[in-house]
């Protein structure tokens, strides 16, 4: 167990995290994130106000619908990456990083000005179980009656599972289909069993329970940003090549500005998905070396075991950002030659 | 429970020692590849290279972090074991055999004297443990 933004959580369960990640891949995997932040936001301005602070095009959401999306600075960086989940016209559901909930909290309701939302932190209202993989549909099915083939991915609705009331999203963090399943708290525990229990839990081909490592490792191949990785308030949208939740024309929102000047001017550094070629595995926070210079750092570095390849992402300064270049990397003291490869590193077979 | 062969040698570094004559043949242990998880790299050095005692010759990685590997004994590298350039999870399968290390020529081997006995280290992983 580790200390994780408050939580403690397992890294691994006992089968191990590569087994973790390759049941996930190949039929289906249970992880409890329930350690993410809720905000809830209601109100006849709740999409106005939400539109303000965030990246994406809050307007273009319709009921029963999700967004990924950024809470920015003035400067375009990133406070928190999250999905905005629209209940209703005036009702929006804010789903936050864990490390950040607090903070994401000042800073929204510290920017609600005049307008008529009720803010509430309803973190401590939610549990959520994410069943992630190709079998993820078949199994939890088998516990409602709700047509979850017709909830269209970054899409929601509300219902219940195994008779608890939930908000079954089909969404995820590992590159599979699946779905993020959203109750109260008392519930979390029997909702976990019954999900292991219609999963098979225990049989060769049956769910696993997935820790955060293989959390990690799932969302890297799929070529996810990690907040506090590859985005934080020292890095822009633009950088992360996250310009497509960026819609700079739908009317002012904090950044907008910073992220237009940028887009156009072009940034000095950009992230960009990296392979090892030699042996050794790069890591978080080691250096980028181009002609003997340090010139930028791994924001995550990991073996993938899907892949089974030495991947990561680092920041390098536009002008190496070319699919096909080479860099190496600063593997504590050794250099290691690695290529710069087109993201995501693993994409499913629909 | 972890394994904890009884004829070993143990460091509080989880390394494990078998004396052969004056050359002595160096992994990690069972309770050491358990927490680590499983391995998916193993850096070692080059037979020739020379370490002190506690020195660190390698490392071993699992999908989510690097362990530095460190001599309990001082000497001069003889052999390593290759197979672990392609084979790692031997490291997790068979900590004390096909999982070893590296073969160093003691340049002391008194050395082996200051290290745990298998009693020892099991005490030792308890108390780590609580």
């Amino acid at each position: 167990m580790v200390e994780f933004g408050g939580w403690d959580m397992p890294v691994q369960y006992p089968a191990g995290t590569v087994e973790e990640h390759l049941r996930t891949r190949n039929h289906s995997g249970l992880f409890d994130v329930s350690h993410m932040g809720e905000i809830d936001v209601r109100g006849p301005d709740a999409i106005h106000f939400v539109n303000r602070l965030t990246s994406n095009d809050v307007t273009k959401l319709t009921d029963g619908q999700a967004q990924y999306s950024a809470l920015t600075t003035p400067s375009g960086t990133v406070v928190d990456d999250l999905l905005v989940y629209r209940l209703a016209p005036d009702h929006l559901l804010l789903v936050v990083n864990a490390g950040t909930t607090d903070k994401d909290w000042n800073w929204i309701s510290s920017h609600h000005e005049g307008e008529n939302v009720e803010l509430r932190n309803a973190s401590s209202e939610y549990c959520q179980l994410a069943v992630q993989g190709p079998d993820a549909l078949s199994i939890l099915r088998k516990l409602t009656d709700l047509p979850l083939g017709d909830i269209k991915y970054y899409h929601f609705t509300n219902g219940t599972v195994d008779s608890i009331a939930s908000i079954v999203s089909r969404t995820g963090y590992t590159g599979e289909d699946g779905f993020e399943i959203y109750a109260t708290p008392d519930q979390a525990e029997r909702l976990w069993n019954k999900l292991l229990d219609a999963g098979n839990f225990g049989s060769e081909t049956g769910v696993l329970p997935c820790g955060l490592a293989a959390r990690n490792t799932l969302r890297l191949e799929a070529g996810m940003s990690l907040y506090e990785h590859e985005i934080d308030e020292t890095t822009t949208l633009i950088e992360a090549n996250l310009g497509w939740i960026c819609k700079l024309d739908k009317g002012e929102f904090i950044g907008r500005e910073a992220l237009t000047k940028q887009k156009e001017s072009g940034p000095t550094k950009r992230l960009v998905g990296f392979e090892v070629v030699e042996r050794g595995i790069a890591r978080d926070g080691q250096d980028v070396v181009i002609n003997d210079q340090p010139v930028g750092r791994v924001t995550s570095g990991s073996p993938a075991p899907y892949l089974k390849k030495n991947i990561g992402f680092a920041y390098v300064p536009t002008d190496f950002a070319v699919i096909g270049n080479e860099i190496q990397i600063d593997v504590r003291g050794r250099l290691v030659k690695a290529q710069i490869v087109k993201t995501p590193f693993y994409r499913r077979a629909k | 429970m972890a394994n904890v062969p009884e004829d070993l040698h143990y460091s509080k570094d989880h390394e494990w020692v078998r004396v052969e004559g004056d050359q002595a043949i160096i992994g990690i242990t069972d309770y050491a590849q358990d927490s680590l998880g499983d391995v998916v790299y193993v850096e070692l050095p080059k037979p020739g290279d020379e370490f002190a005692t506690n020195e660190s010759f390698g490392s071993v990685e699992s999908v989510k972090a690097v362990s530095e590997v460190f001599t309990p004994v001082p000497g001069e590298v003889v052999l390593i074991n290759e197979t672990l350039a392609d084979e790692p999870e031997k490291v997790n399968t068979d900590p004390y055999g096909a999982g070893w290390m590296i073969r160093v020529r003691m340049s002391n081997p008194g050395a082996v004297d200051s290290l745990l006995t298998a009693a020892e280290y099991e005490d030792f992983t308890k108390a780590e443990k609580e």
